[in-house]
């Protein structure tokens, strides 16, 4: 069983198919339901105070906008722990979606960096492709072994 | 109890910069509430194709879709806040170009922020009061004549000024240094009074703004107490006589400056702030202090030199000051150093904040600085306009004040 990045990190449908295969998928929802656990605050945006793009100054340095570093707060020890990674670029806005271009640029860069097994795919535009598509991750996955 | 404001919020970046609780309880404050416009998956595609701005971040993307259906109709909304994380230039270029668009294509005020993790909501309170001022005030601020008798205080960062006004007349001023809030505020109040020669109970109104506003404002029992954006404005408008069509008011202050686009007197889009007080009045009032002049002599003493002589970009106060005291040891004459500082100003503001509001003549200065000659002509120059400076120019917020408070004269 591999820890499984999935790009874009909000895709219900790649963190499923990742599940199926008994990987663990490292996605937007691992990380937000890591926060809501904290205590006294409501909601996934309020998590967020501060302190989390001071922390995201690992990954980028001060110049770079607030926003790419609280996000890298999350992503980043997340990219740190991945053991594997699907990337689907241009992916459509419903499969899944994050929100800085800045941000996606840097976190599949860093992914790319990592000498770890990686699925770079394009999202499909027609069926064909889309069985392709599909084909294409669960041979990823399989190659990845069994659970432990 | 009065129906919030509602604040139409625009952003990228905002909830993972930790500042959106900021942004929130900003517009609390001022009894606005801040939502998310609500469009369909399927109007960020259309809408964003539409709209022609071809950026690659999604949030973005959705901004843009949530501004046309604001514009649109779609959505409801008695303001905008649209908001981008400082240094992003692709957020950059949206940002000023959905505030244009907005200005342009609705009544809806707007205001536009660049954020950084340590912005607070004390920061973004003058501005949320500002637009929340112009979607529920509009009535107060159509006014333009004063009437009876009412007193005007601006408790300001720098100086504290007080108008009594009487039937549109200016009849008393009074001026000092802040020291300590109240003591200068009742100070320039006895000096306006004394002026005028009349006594408090016959004042009818009195309206405060400034940063010290509310503690002044409930120290005299202010029937109005407003932020320094829109009263600044009408006081401006008001003094220049322009209060028909547009308008661009700039105010330098001592601790931040104001650009306001202004329609009918009413800002549509507003700036406030400056990244450093080398883009300030503090910084000319060292400089005069430096040069050995009172800050009264320093705008005759620019007119006579020529900036371009002297390399000076006060960026920061402390690298501004530097390269006057550079410049002077190098043998430049004060004459010119003077140009230089007041040419420096002028062109933080121009750089920084001009580009935030859409310039449209008359320019207007106003506050202190509008006084300092040499810094009216270097905006000027660099506006390739004739600036307007209206009398009482330095009064303006006091003047603002006392003409919007004789419209709660009836209320007594």
């Amino acid at each position: 069983m591999a820890k499984v990045f999935i790009y874009p990190a909000t895709s219900l449908i790649l963190s499923d198919l990742v599940s199926r295969h008994g990987h663990t998928p490292l996605s937007s929802a691992i990380a937000v339901r890591e926060r809501i656990q904290t205590a006294g605050l409501e909601s996934p945006p309020l998590q967020i105070t501060p302190e989390e793009p001071k922390k995201g100054l690992k990954w980028a340095a001060v110049e770079v906008p607030a926003g790419v570093r609280g996000r890298m707060s999350l992503y980043g020890p997340m990219i740190e722990q991945a053991e594997a990674a699907i990337i689907i670029n241009d992916a459509d806005l419903a499969f899944g979606c994050m929100g800085c271009a800045r941000t996606n640029e840097l976190i599949k860069f860093l992914l790319r960096q990592k000498d770890i097994p990686k699925l770079d795919l394009n999202y499909p535009k027609n069926e064909e492709e889309g069985v392709q598509f599909v084909a294409a991750i669960k041979r990823f996955l399989g190659e990845l072994g069994g659970p432990k | 109890m009065t129906p919030p404001v509602r604040i139409a919020q625009l952003s990228c970046g905002a909830d993972y910069s930790g500042v959106q609780r900021e942004i929130e309880e900003a517009a609390r404050e001022v009894n606005g509430e801040i939502f998310f416009p609500d469009i369909a998956l399927k109007d960020i595609r259309k809408d964003f194709d539409a709209f022609g701005l071809d950026v690659r971040s999604p949030d973005l993307k959705l901004a843009i879709a949530r501004a046309k259906a604001l514009v649109e109709g779609r959505v409801e909304a008695d303001a905008v806040f649209i908001a981008t994380c400082f240094r992003c230039a692709e957020a950059a270029i949206v940002r000023n170009e959905l505030r244009h668009y907005i200005n342009e294509n609705s009544k809806l005020p707007v205001v536009s922020y660049s954020f950084t993790e340590r912005t607070t909501s004390g920061t973004l309170l003058t501005r949320m009061e500002a637009l929340t001022t112009i979607a529920r005030r509009r009535a107060l601020l159509a006014r333009e004549t004063q009437q009876g008798i009412t007193l005007g205080l601006d408790s300001g960062s720098a100086t504290t000024k007080a108008i009594v006004m009487k039937d549109n007349k200016i009849i008393g001023t009074g001026w000092q240094p802040t020291t300590e809030v109240l003591k200068s505020a009742h100070a320039v109040i006895d000096a306006a009074l004394s002026e005028a020669g009349i006594t408090m109970k016959e004042v009818q109104a009195i309206g405060t703004t400034g940063y010290g506003r509310f503690l002044v404002g409930k120290d005299i029992n202010a029937d109005l107490i407003q932020e320094e954006l829109t009263v600044n404005s009408k006081g401006a408008v008001y003094l220049a006589d322009r209060q028909h069509g547009p308008a661009t008011v700039i105010d330098i202050g001592g601790m931040d400056n104001k650009a306001i686009a202004v329609m009918d007197g009413i800002p549509g889009t507003f700036t406030m702030g400056g990244i450093c007080a080398g883009a300030s009045g503090r910084f000319l009032e060292m400089t005069a202090k430096r040069l050995g002049v009172d800050i009264t002599e320093l705008g005759p003493l620019a007119m006579k030199g020529f900036s371009g002589r002297v390399p000076m970009n006060s960026y920061c106060i402390v690298f501004g000051t530097q390269s006057l005291v550079n410049a002077l040891a190098a043998g430049s004459t004060r004459e010119d150093v003077a140009a230089a500082a007041c040419h420096s100003v002028a062109e933080q503001v121009f750089e920084q904040q001009l580009q935030e509001v859409d310039i449209k003549e008359p320019v207007i200065m106003v506050g202190g600085t509008s006084l300092i000659e040499g810094l009216v002509h270097a905006m000027g120059e660099l506006l390739q306009t004739k600036v307007v400076v209206p009398h009482h120019s330095q009064y303006i917020g006091s003047v603002g004040s006392a003409l919007l408070a004789s419209g709660f004269i009836k209320e007594h």
